[in-house]
C-alpha cells in the first residue's frame, strides 16, 4: 500500500511541476505535451521520432497565432488576383459577333499550332501560357484591326518579361515619334571691329534619315506586353541611330518600357526603343523560311537604283521540301528579313550628298570645292540568300540543325537553333515552317564583352598667330632690340641726309 | 528538379523558354528510375540540358545520404544511356579554364587543345617549354556542372535541413515559404558549403541553425544577379540567374514544390557587370 501511494504521490508532484507556468512564456510543459500528443494522434504523420522537434515547435507557434485574431482581417488583394480578374476578360466571348465572320481567314496566327510544333523542338513557354498568348492575340488582333499578326516571341527581363507580337497594321501612320531636331544655329556674326570668338569647328554628324513605316528595319510593327491579359503597348519605330547604338552596349532588359538605358555610348532613347532595336536586329539576323516558300513580289516601275526587295509573298506553287532534308543541310534555309547595313537602315542612304551639288556644272575646275570622296554604298547580301552562307563568329558556327526525334524520325521536325542569338529557333515540316525568339535579348560575343574607349577631346582652337602665347621679351632683348632700331634709325638718317646733299647738288 | 515531380514541375520552369519535349520526358521517367536503382541513390535528380553545337547533353543528378557531399553528376546524349561524370578536382577545373574557350561541342570525346610556353632557365638563354595541356569534353562538362551547382543552386530557407549529426536532408516538415516570404530574396539560399563570414547580430533575429547554415542569395555580388519574378498567373516564384543564363529555379509558395533546372549553353556571363 505504501509503495503504491507513494507512486501515486510522485506521480501528482511530477504533475503539478508539469503544470507549472514558464516565467517567460506563460506555457505549461503538461498542456504542451497534451497538444502535442493530441496533434501527432490526428496527423499520424510518418516516422514521428525524427520530426518531433519541429512538430513541437509549430504547436508552441499555433498558439501564438490564435491570441491575435481579434481583429478582422480584411483580404487583400494580391497580385495572382487582380491578374487573374485581367485575364478572366481574355475567356468572355463577345455575342454579337457572326460566325461566319469567324470562319473566313483572320490574321489572327495559329498559336495553338506553333506551340505543338515547338514544343516537339524543345522549345516553347509551356501549354497553359501559349494558350494564354493566344486568347491575348486574339484581343490584340480584334481591338487594334491587324492586317497580319505573328508571334514575334518572348524577351525575358529581370523584374518583368516581354511578350512581343509582330503585325502589320491597316494604313501607314507616319507617326511623329521624335520632335523635329532642327535647330536654327544663330550665327553669331559680331562687328568685325571686335576679334571674333574663335568658332568652334565641330559638325555633328549628320543624322541617318529613319526608314518609313512598312520598309525595311520598320516593315512591321510591334506590340508588347508583360502578361498575357494585361493591355498590349505599341513600339515606336526604330532608328539607325538606335540600331549602332545598340549593336555596341550590352545590357539586360528590366521589364519596364520607361527604364532609361543608361551606357557608353550614350542609346539615345529609352528600353522601349532598345527593345525595339534588339527586335530589329533579332528578326534581321534569325527569321529565316525554307527555300522556296516565300518569293519576291514583282512589282512595276522598277528603278535600277531601288531595287525594292523587301515586299514578299508566299509562293503558291511552294511543294514543301521533307523535314530529313531540312535538318541536312543549311541551304535548305533561306533569310526573308532584309539584312540591316553597318548604317543602321536596311537601303543605304548617301549622306555625303549636299543640296547645292546640282548646280555645279557651271563651276569651273578651280571654284569647285573640294568635295569629300564619296562613301562607298553599303550593300547587304540579297534577299532570299541560304544560311549556308553566314559568316562563322568567334569560331562557332552560326546554326545547328537537327531533327527533332531520332526514334520516330518518319513524322519528325526538323529544328533549327542559332547560335549568335540563343534563343532563336526555327521549325520546319512539310509545308509549315516558323520562327520564335525567347531569351534575354542579347547576341553571343564569344565571351568577353569591352564597351567601345572613349574618343580623344577634341583640339580646343585652331593655333593662330594672334592667340598664340609668346614669351614677353627679356629686358636684355628689349634693349638689343632699341639699340638696333636706333642704329637703322642712325642709318636711314644718314641715308636721308646724302640723298638730300645730292639733290642740292643737282 | 526530383525525378518524382519531373512530370508537373517542367510547366513551371517553361518561362525561361525551353522545354522538354515528350518523347524525353517520357525516356527519362523510365531511365531515372532504373538509375535510382542501380546507383543506389536515396535520390535522383533531373539536373538539366547543356546545349551544344552539334548535340545535347542531359545531365543527372543522384544524391546520397547527405545531400550535400555525396552528390554524383551523368551525362547522356539520348535520355536513356547514362555516364559517370568525374567529380571535379582543383586541378580539373584549373586545367579547364586554360584550355577551354567558346561553347560545348556536343560530342564528349572532342579534345580542347591548349598551348603554354614556360619560359625556363636562367642567365641570358631561357628556353621555352611547350607544354599542351588537353581537356575533353567530359572533363569540361563535369567542371561545368560543378562551377554551375557551386556557383547558382537554390533552394528556399528551411528546405534543407542539417541534422545533429551533421548531415544536411530534405526536409519533411517544410511547408514552403509564404508569399510575402517568397518575394525576398534572402529566403532563398545557395546549396553549397558556406563561405560568408559571420553575420552581425542584428541580422541574426530569425536565426536558426537548422536552417540558417547556407548563404543567401540576397549577399550575392553583384546584386541584381538573380531576377525573381512572379509566373505563370503570378502564383509561381520563379528565380532567374544572370551570371549562368538558363538556371531557372521555381518554388510555389505554401507548398513545398520547389527545384531547379539548368538548360542552357553552359557559359559562364562575364559581362554581368555590363549588363546592369
Amino acid at each position: 500500500m505504501d509503495g503504491k501511494e507513494e507512486r501515486v504521490q510522485s506521480a501528482a508532484a511530477f504533475k503539478s511541476y508539469m503544470l507549472k507556468n514558464s516565467t517567460k512564456s506563460n506555457l505549461n510543459l503538461y498542456d504542451h505535451l497534451t497538444r502535442l500528443l493530441t496533434k501527432l494522434m490526428d496527423e499520424q504523420p510518418q516516422n514521428p521520432v525524427d520530426v518531433i522537434e519541429d512538430i513541437s515547435s509549430d504547436v508552441k507557434r499555433g498558439l501564438l497565432e490564435e491570441m491575435q485574431s481579434t481583429l478582422q482581417d480584411l483580404p487583400e488583394t494580391t497580385a495572382d488576383v487582380e491578374l487573374a480578374k485581367q485575364q478572366r476578360l481574355l475567356f468572355t466571348r463577345p455575342k454579337d459577333v457572326d460566325h461566319e465572320e469567324e470562319l473566313v481567314e483572320t490574321p489572327l496566327p495559329n498559336v495553338s499550332e506553333l506551340s505543338f510544333y515547338l514544343e516537339q523542338a524543345g522549345v516553347g513557354l509551356g501549354r497553359e501560357e501559349m494558350q494564354r498568348i493566344f486568347l491575348a492575340l486574339k484581343q490584340l488582333v480584334e481591338s487594334q484591326l491587324l492586317l497580319q499578326c505573328r508571334l514575334w516571341g518572348k524577351i525575358l527581363g529581370t523584374e518583368n518579361s516581354y511578350i512581343v507580337a509582330e503585325a502589320v497594321v491597316e494604313g501607314d501612320d507616319h507617326s511623329i515619334d521624335e520632335p523635329a531636331e532642327e535647330e536654327e544655329r544663330e550665327a553669331d556674326t559680331q562687328e568685325n571691329e571686335i576679334d571674333q570668338l574663335p568658332q568652334s569647328t565641330y559638325k555633328p554628324l549628320s543624322v541617318v534619315p529613319k526608314e518609313a513605316t512598312g520598309t525595311g528595319a520598320n516593315k512591321f510593327v510591334y506590340y508588347v506586353c508583360n502578361e498575357p491579359g494585361l493591355p498590349w503597348v505599341k513600339l515606336p519605330s526604330v532608328s539607325p541611330a538606335q540600331i549602332t547604338a545598340a549593336r555596341q552596349i550590352r545590357k539586360i532588359f528590366t521589364g519596364k518600357l520607361d527604364t532609361p538605358i543608361v551606357s557608353y555610348p550614350p542609346f539615345p532613347g529609352n528600353e522601349a526603343n532598345y527593345l525595339r532595336a534588339q527586335i530589329a536586329r533579332i528578326s534581321a539576323g534569325t527569321q529565316v523560311s525554307p527555300q522556296g516558300f516565300y518569293q519576291v513580289l514583282e512589282e512595276e516601275g522598277d528603278e535600277e537604283d531601288e531595287v525594292s526587295q523587301s515586299n514578299y509573298e508566299p509562293n503558291p506553287d511552294f511543294e514543301g521540301i521533307p523535314a530529313a532534308e531540312m535538318a541536312e543541310s543549311l541551304s535548305n534555309w533561306v533569310h526573308h528579313v532584309q539584312h540591316i547595313l553597318l548604317q543602321g537602315r536596311c537601303t543605304w542612304v548617301n549622306l555625303a550628298v549636299k543640296p547645292g551639288e546640282e548646280s555645279n556644272e557651271e563651276g569651273e575646275a578651280d571654284e569647285k570645292e573640294e568635295e569629300p570622296d564619296e562613301p562607298e554604298p553599303e550593300v547587304g547580301p540579297p534577299m532570299f540568300t541560304p544560311i549556308s552562307q553566314d559568316a562563322e563568329m568567334f569560331n562557332t558556327p552560326p546554326w545547328s540543325l537537327s531533327l527533332s526525334s531520332t526514334l520516330t524520325s518518319q513524322h519528325a521536325v526538323a529544328v533549327l537553333r542559332s547560335n549568335l542569338w540563343p534563343g532563336a529557333y526555327a521549325y520546319a515540316c512539310g509545308k509549315k515552317f516558323d520562327n520564335i525568339y525567347i531569351g534575354w535579348g542579347l547576341k553571343y560575343t564569344g565571351g568577353g564583352y569591352t564597351p567601345p574607349v572613349l574618343p580623344l577631346p577634341q583640339k580646343e582652337y585652331p593655333s593662330v598667330p594672334e592667340i598664340t602665347e609668346a614669351l614677353d621679351p627679356s629686358l636684355e632683348e628689349e634693349q638689343t632690340l632699341k639699340e638696333a632700331l636706333e642704329e637703322q634709325q642712325a642709318v636711314r638718317e644718314e641715308m636721308e641726309a646724302t640723298e638730300e646733299e645730292e639733290e642740292e647738288d643737282d | 528538379m526530383d525525378s518524382n515531380s519531373l512530370y508537373y514541375s517542367l510547366e513551371l520552369v517553361a518561362g525561361s523558354g525551353h522545354i522538354l519535349t515528350l518523347e524525353q520526358r517520357t525516356a527519362l521517367e523510365s531511365s531515372l528510375v532504373l538509375l535510382k536503382k542501380n546507383y543506389k541513390f536515396s535520390r535522383v535528380l533531373f539536373w538539366g540540358k547543356i546545349l551544344g553545337i552539334n548535340g545535347v547533353y542531359f545531365i543527372a543528378q543522384g544524391r546520397g545520404e547527405d545531400e550535400m557531399k555525396d552528390k554524383k553528376n551523368l551525362y547522356s546524349l539520348n535520355c536513356m544511356d547514362w555516364f559517370l561524370l568525374p567529380p571535379a578536382s582543383d586541378s580539373m577545373i584549373e586545367e579547364v579554364s586554360k584550355a577551354t574557350k567558346g561553347r560545348f561541342m556536343g560530342d564528349p570525346s572532342f579534345v580542347y587543345e591548349h598551348q603554354e610556353i614556360h619560359r625556363q632557365g636562367k642567365g641570358n638563354e631561357p628556353v621555352n617549354e611547350k607544354a599542351v595541356i588537353t581537356v575533353t569534353e567530359e572533363k569540361r562538362l563535369a567542371v561545368s556542372v560543378h562551377q554551375i551547382d557551386a556557383e547558382v543552386s537554390v533552394v528556399p530557407r528551411g528546405a534543407f535541413i542539417k541534422s545533429p549529426r551533421g548531415l544536411v536532408q530534405l526536409n519533411r516538415s517544410f511547408c514552403g515559404l509564404s508569399e510575402a516570404e517568397a518575394r525576398k530574396l534572402d529566403n532563398f539560399l545557395h546549396f553549397r558549403q558556406s563561405k560568408n563570414k559571420k553575420k552581425s547580430a542584428l541580422d541574426m533575429g530569425d536565426w536558426n541553425p537548422a536552417m540558417d547554415y547556407l548563404d543567401a542569395l540576397s549577399d550575392d555580388i553583384p546584386k541584381g544577379s538573380w531576377s525573381l519574378q512572379f509566373e505563370f498567373a503570378r502564383k509561381v516564384c520563379v528565380l532567374r540567374s544572370l551570371l549562368w543564363f538558363g538556371l531557372t529555379f521555381y518554388h510555389v509558395p505554401m507548398t513545398p514544390q520547389h527545384g531547379y533546372i539548368y538548360i542552357g549553353d553552359g557559359t559562364k556571363n562575364l559581362d554581368l557587370p555590363f549588363m546592369l
